[in-house]
């Protein structure tokens, strides 16, 4: 009896390396929308974690990292949830990422803190996300984090009245409200504000009830794609920028991978983001040539989505490489604090909120070399989350 | 005051008028042909993409490219009626229902496959962009085209159905099948030709509608919404019941979200609900 | 000489029920206890297919036995789920009780909805349905207060079942919790069906004109009908809300509704059993094949529906019955 222990004791100790062999595999789960009409968000993600691959290797530590893709199909948090119970307890991978739209993050969010696997949010842009675990980590942006800089722009720059014409959803109120609170507190005056609602094909009410109102400037949230495009040319049609209104946006508006589709009637745009393809330093051309490289021309210009992939990548190496991805509390705190050079300039995951700090560029639609382009002309550095401040 | 509801009137009749364009064709075939056709917005799309990708990889002009998408859509139309609509006239509605679901999923498929899920760019010729003055107020050049189109095209449907050899055919056709056929109508080419109507119109409304409503692969699932919503309120089996629901809709949409924001994106389903309890078989209907 | 049943046709054939079980029904309830152990991987996954099986034969109460053709069902699928998530977001997580009143608020919403859709044609009946649908929605966006709008309920947070059971992250007490539920109301569904309400209403639905002759009361009937289907599917909505902890405002959205539609007619309208095998199919196949390639997905799920009205009317069940006929009939 003895003996057989002895045998089944040996040929455990004997199969140990290939046990730890087995460890020698990163997974990442990546759990984000490839179909449907937010296919572009998981695409681009994923593009921009390729293309983060193919710079730096996929060996990191002496362990190879493997992505494991899941398609919500769009805003399906129980099917999110689902994916991420999965990858955890069936496919055992060792980090979450992704999450293009906030419901899927917001569900998973209890997942992750019961089953302590570090979750890196690439692009849901929801202030609250960070703050329902603790194992979560965002390198994308917030929106009220990006709509701040354009209202202190907008006053430094004489515009004191500005109306806002918003969508009637999530993303568009916190827009809404953080470009009010901090254009109020800088003295400016918000003479109107309109919701509109979210299924919207005619915006002629909306233009019409700004362009009777005559302000200086009106600020814009909506949803990318065809109301973005609405929104801009029937401000043109109808000649608002004629009467001297400015058109002052967040960049997803102008985001580049839908500004070829909005076409010239976007000229003269002026928008407040994180990111835009023509950003000019040696870290945006690196990853813009092995974005290319790493993948197919059908998924189209990489944009800010892509670049957060890319991030994501980064961020995951670093925890990898003090130890992340067997202790989620390594991983974290690996996180907290960490400074790098991103495509899009210096970033910083802030170490008390597990949030992205980083530069908010103001950029002016251009054509450059015949193609449309967001063109940097002047930034606000070290732009922390506003919408985490308590005074909601 | 005045000034600004009079904007509101051209906006919402504007609106109105492109709303019915699309939505005539499926009156058409669902009013002369008891065929619940959901996949219209499918026809719509077609003639959409046939009108940017001729405009921008044939270099056609914009007008020219809108009778190409008409007839493309029809005879898309042509086609699948011929194969496989109808087998389904005589089958009931849910199949009818679920039959148009499916053939919206494969359109939208084939659509994201060939040219991307994003939106497509379109640009207007110059003459049909900005503003005409009239009486010190702007208007919507390319509004007022819509508006001019629909205007010719009601007349010109309504000379078909009231005063041509081929619209008594069809009403004959619709009214008693067996009848009409005894009488000499070819009803399988009567009910062809109606349908590739009813789908041309919807292609020309989506070639028109593209700088409104833009254009991606998800379009006939985003409007569907509305076109039904045009063609049960006007009821069916008549060219003036849609127009003058999608005037009305429209119009109220349009006023909706311009004097009340807060509620305005739900007063055209509540307007329909309305409509709808007080005409059950809509403003015109027919009762089969 | 009996007359040839139409092989075709996509309702059972006519029969007098007696309520007994039938060992294939046996059986087949035993499949979803065998997976439980066979498959614990697939809890999660299980789950789900259990609680859209659920709303599926919700659905076939109004679509298969009333002729009622909706495409606002989800509806009441989301206001179930909202009523649940609310209640637990706000400290009462007892499951059992958020489930019924989950039930109470969808079969209110649905009286007053049925005093709308019990009259017009089809047309009319399945705009009424997708407009009321659609306000739905967009009413839950606007009270984002309330429910969270776009970025969904969270901070649900369940207590145990009977205290004794918590909801784990492996989805063990999610299954058999949405098992045990969707049981039991299957069972209630069944006596339903075939009581004299539920013939009455295949009457109803195969020659309208004829029942107010035999002094059959077809308004009160099918408003009696919608308001219990849609209580049910507001107790799949709640299970969803509870089991997953999370309420998005997707349960309330028209393509929630669609793929209803196509998970019941797949399986066979009119079968009750239907909606459940139609479940499992579309979610299985949405699983593995979605996760091949999603476009391909849609272009599947396109062509199958077309192929199934085309050819195969009865779905998968009337399929089977059929050739259990023709067998029957070859044996002769």
């Amino acid at each position: 009896m003895a003996m057989h222990w002895l045998r089944v004791l040996t040929v455990l100790f004997a199969a140990a390396p290939f046990a730890a062999g087995a460890q020698n595999t990163v997974k990442v789960g990546v759990i984000a929308e490839f179909s449907g009409p937010f296919a572009a968000y998981g695409q681009q993600i994923e593009a921009g974690m390729k293309a983060y691959m193919k710079q730096h290797g996929d060996t990191v530590a002496g362990k190879k990292i493997e992505l494991i893709t899941r398609d919500t199909g769009g805003p399906a948090p129980d099917v999110a949830k689902r994916f991420a119970q999965e990858l955890i307890t069936r496919d055992k991978v060792q980090f979450l990422a992704g999450f293009g739209l906030t419901p899927n993050a917001m569900a998973v969010a209890p997942v992750v803190t019961e089953a302590k696997v570090p979750m890196i949010v690439s692009n849901a842009a929801t202030s609250a996300i960070t703050t329902r675990s603790p194992y979560i980590a965002r390198v994308s942006m917030t929106i009220p984090q990006v709509s701040a800089p354009m209202a202190e722009w907008a006053l430094k720059n004489g515009v004191k009245q500005v109306y806002t014409v918003v969508a009637d959803y999530g993303p568009g109120i916190d827009a809404e409200t953080q470009f009010t609170k901090t254009f109020k507190a800088g003295g400016g005056e918000v003479v109107g504000s309109l919701r509109t609602p979210l299924q919207n094909p005619d915006f002629s009410a909306a233009i019409q009830r700004v362009k009777d109102a005559k302000p200086q400037a009106v600020f814009v949230f909506l949803p990318a794609g065809e109301q973005g495009i609405a929104f801009v040319k029937g401000f043109n049609e109808r000649g608002l920028a004629k009467e001297g209104i400015r058109l002052i946006a967040t960049g997803d508006i102008t985001d580049d991978h839908v500004l070829d589709a909005m076409g010239d009637p976007t000229l003269g745009m002026i928008t407040s983001f994180h990111y835009s393809a023509a950003h000019d330093s040696p870290e945006n051309k690196a990853f813009l040539s092995s974005y290319a490289a790493a993948n197919d021309p059908k998924v189209g210009r990489a944009n800010f989505m892509a670049a957060a992939g890319y991030d994501t990548m980064a961020a995951i190496y670093e925890a990898v490489r003090k130890g992340g991805d067997t202790d989620a509390d390594k991983a974290m705190a690996a996180l907290k604090g960490y400074k790098w050079t991103s495509p899009r300039g210096p970033v910083m995951i802030d170490p008390e909120t597990r949030d992205i700090v980083q530069t908010v560029y103001i950029r002016k639609v251009e054509k450059k070399d015949g193609k449309l382009a967001n063109v940097e002309f002047d930034k606000i550095e070290n732009v922390k989350d506003p919408g985490k401040e308590p005074a909601k | 005051m005045l000034g600004s509801f009079v904007g509101v009137l051209f906006d919402g009749v504007a609106y109105g008028s492109l709303l019915f364009i699309i939505a005539i064709g499926l009156s058409v075939t669902l009013g002369l042909m008891n065929f619940v056709n959901l996949a219209h917005g499918a026809f719509a799309m077609l003639g959409g993409y046939v009108c940017v990708k001729a405009m921008s990889l044939a270099g056609v002009p914009f007008l020219a490219a809108l009778p190409l998408a008409f007839l493309a859509a029809a005879a898309a139309g042509i086609v699948l009626e011929r194969t496989l609509y109808q087998r389904l006239y005589r089958a009931s509605h849910l199949d009818q229902v679920l039959f148009s679901i499916g053939l919206v999923y494969v359109s939208i498929a084939v659509a994201t496959f060939v040219f991307g899920p994003g939106q497509q760019p379109v640009e207007l010729p110059s003459f049909l962009r900005g503003q005409i003055d009239i009486g010190g107020r702007g208007f919507g050049t390319y509004r007022m085209f819509l508006i001019a189109t629909v205007a010719v095209l009601t007349v010109a449907l309504h000379l078909l159905f009231d005063r041509t050899r081929f619209g008594a055919a069809i009403r004959a056709s619709v009214d008693n099948a067996v009848a009409a056929a005894g009488l000499g109508i070819n009803v399988n080419r009567v009910f062809a030709l109606t349908f590739a109507l009813g789908s041309g119109l919807a292609g020309l409304g989506g070639g028109l509608g593209i700088d409104v409503l833009g254009l991606d692969p998800v379009f006939p699932l985003k409007f569907m919404v509305y076109f039904l919503l045009v063609v049960a309120v006007g009821g069916i089996g008549t060219i003036k019941g849609p127009l003058y629901a999608a005037l009305i809709l429209g119009v109220f949409d349009v006023a909706g979200k311009y004097y009340a924001p807060q509620v305005g994106g739900f007063v055209i389903y509540a307007l329909m609900v309305v409509l709808l309890l007080l005409f059950p078989s809509g403003l015109y209907g027919r009762r089969t | 000489m009996a007359a040839e049943p139409d092989a075709a046709a996509p309702l059972p054939a006519a029969a007098l029920p007696d309520g007994r079980w039938r060992p294939l029904e046996i059986a087949f309830w035993l499949i979803p206890l065998a997976a439980f152990f066979l498959l614990p991987g697939y809890r999660v996954l299980g789950s789900q297919i259990l609680i859209a099986g659920l709303f599926a034969v919700s659905l076939d109460l109004i679509l298969g036995y009333a002729g009622i053709v909706s495409l606002g069902h989800a509806a009441f699928f989301g206001l179930g789920a909202y009523t649940a998530g609310l209640l637990a977001a706000h400290g009462w997580g007892e499951p059992l009780t958020g489930l019924l009143a989950a039930a109470a608020v969808a079969a209110a919403a649905g009286f007053v909805v049925s005093l709308l859709v019990v009259r017009g044609s089809d047309l009319t009946r399945l705009m009424v349905t997708l407009g009321i649908g659609l306000m739905l929605y967009e009413a839950a966006n606007k009270a984002s207060s309330i429910t969270g709008g776009v970025d969904g309920l969270s901070g649900v947070t369940m207590g145990r079942i009977l205290g004794v059971w918590s909801f784990d992250i492996g989805g063990r007490t999610a299954y058999l919790y949405s098992l045990a539920v969707l049981f039991v109301l299957f069972v209630l569904m069944r006596r339903l069906v075939n009581s004299p309400l539920g013939l009455s209403l295949r009457g109803i639905r195969e020659g309208g004109k004829r029942m107010p002759a035999i002094g059959a009361p077809v308004a009160r009937r099918l408003r009696t009908i919608f308001t219990v289907s849609a209580g049910v599917a507001g107790v799949a909505g709640a299970l969803l809300a509870q089991t997953t902890q999370f309420v998005g405002i997707d349960t309330l959205g028209f393509p929630r509704s669609a793929e209803l539609l196509v998970m019941l007619v797949l399986g066979g309208v009119g079968r009750l059993y239907g909606g459940l095998v139609g479940a499992a199919i579309f979610m299985l196949a949405q699983d593995y094949l979605a996760g091949l390639s999603p476009v391909y997905w849609q272009l599947g799920i396109g062509l199958l529906l077309i192929v199934v009205v085309l050819f195969a009317r009865g779905g998968v069940l009337g399929g089977l019955a059929a050739l259990r006929e023709r067998l029957g009939r070859g044996r002769r």
